[in-house]
């Protein structure tokens, strides 16, 4: 399974995609990449007169890197091209230590912790582009084909 | 292991995921996990997680579907002790 084939197969779009690419993945874990487009909706209000990404922003990029995108590269083998894979957050815990501000390229590492019965958990990290850590997490989800 | 020794340590195993206290107070052989617990799905992979921890056994996908309440628990924990 090909990096364009594991976006193609993401069930999300404009304006709530969260993935540019992938430089690396296995059963064993994940990398990504996104870059936060500058005229994104949420920095109208998060905060007024102060764009920063919110932090449940964060999250769902980590999510959609480090676990969606791994759990439909687990799933390879009964996934087509033309079928979304059905997928639920069941939980998130993440620890947030820098801000991210508009335009801000950042990288998704997600480590597989756990793939079993169709629920898949990791350990996922987030950096900026100086390679500083903005945050951290375990973060389990369902998904199936 | 008694029947009550395997049902008590079955509710300490569902009690971190559980959603409705009444019904888990109320615990016995028949209690649904989903329908009476309210334990969701991923929780649900956690407790057959923990069950194969707590018994040392390990339990595959066939069992993990047909593993819905106390009393299809209880049924999977012995035959797969028995079979140990």
């Amino acid at each position: 399974m090909t990096e364009q084939q594991i976006i193609a197969l993401l069930p999300y779009q404009e304006p709530f995609l969260f993935v540019d690419g992938l430089s690396a993945f296995s059963a064993e874990g994940i990398t990504g990449h996104y870059t936060f487009q500058k005229n994104a909706y949420f920095y109208k209000g998060h905060f007024k007169n102060n764009p920063i990404t919110p932090g449940v922003i964060l999250t769902e990029c980590m999510a959609q890197i480090g676990l969606v995108c791994l759990g439909i590269y687990m799933l390879k083998d009964e996934l087509s091209d033309h079928t979304n894979p059905q997928i639920a957050l069941t939980s998130s815990q993440v620890d947030f230590f820098l801000p991210v501000y508009p335009g801000e390229k950042v990288t998704v590492v997600s480590e597989k912790e756990l793939f079993r019965f169709n629920k898949l958990k990791c350990k996922v990290k987030l950096f900026n582009e100086n390679g500083d850590l903005v945050c951290r997490g375990r973060i389990s989800g369902m998904i199936k084909a | 292991m008694t029947k009550d020794e395997l049902i008590a340590k079955l509710k300490t195993i569902v009690q971190p995921y559980i959603q409705d206290e009444a019904a888990f107070d109320n615990l016995s052989e028949d209690t649904d996990f989903i329908n009476d617990l309210k334990i969701n799905s991923a929780n649900l992979v956690d407790v057959i997680l923990d069950v194969e921890d707590e018994f040392d056994i390990r339990i595959e996908n066939d069992d993990m579907e047909k593993m819905i309440s106390v009393k299809a628990a209880m049924g999977i924990v012995n035959e797969k002790l028995a079979e140990k």
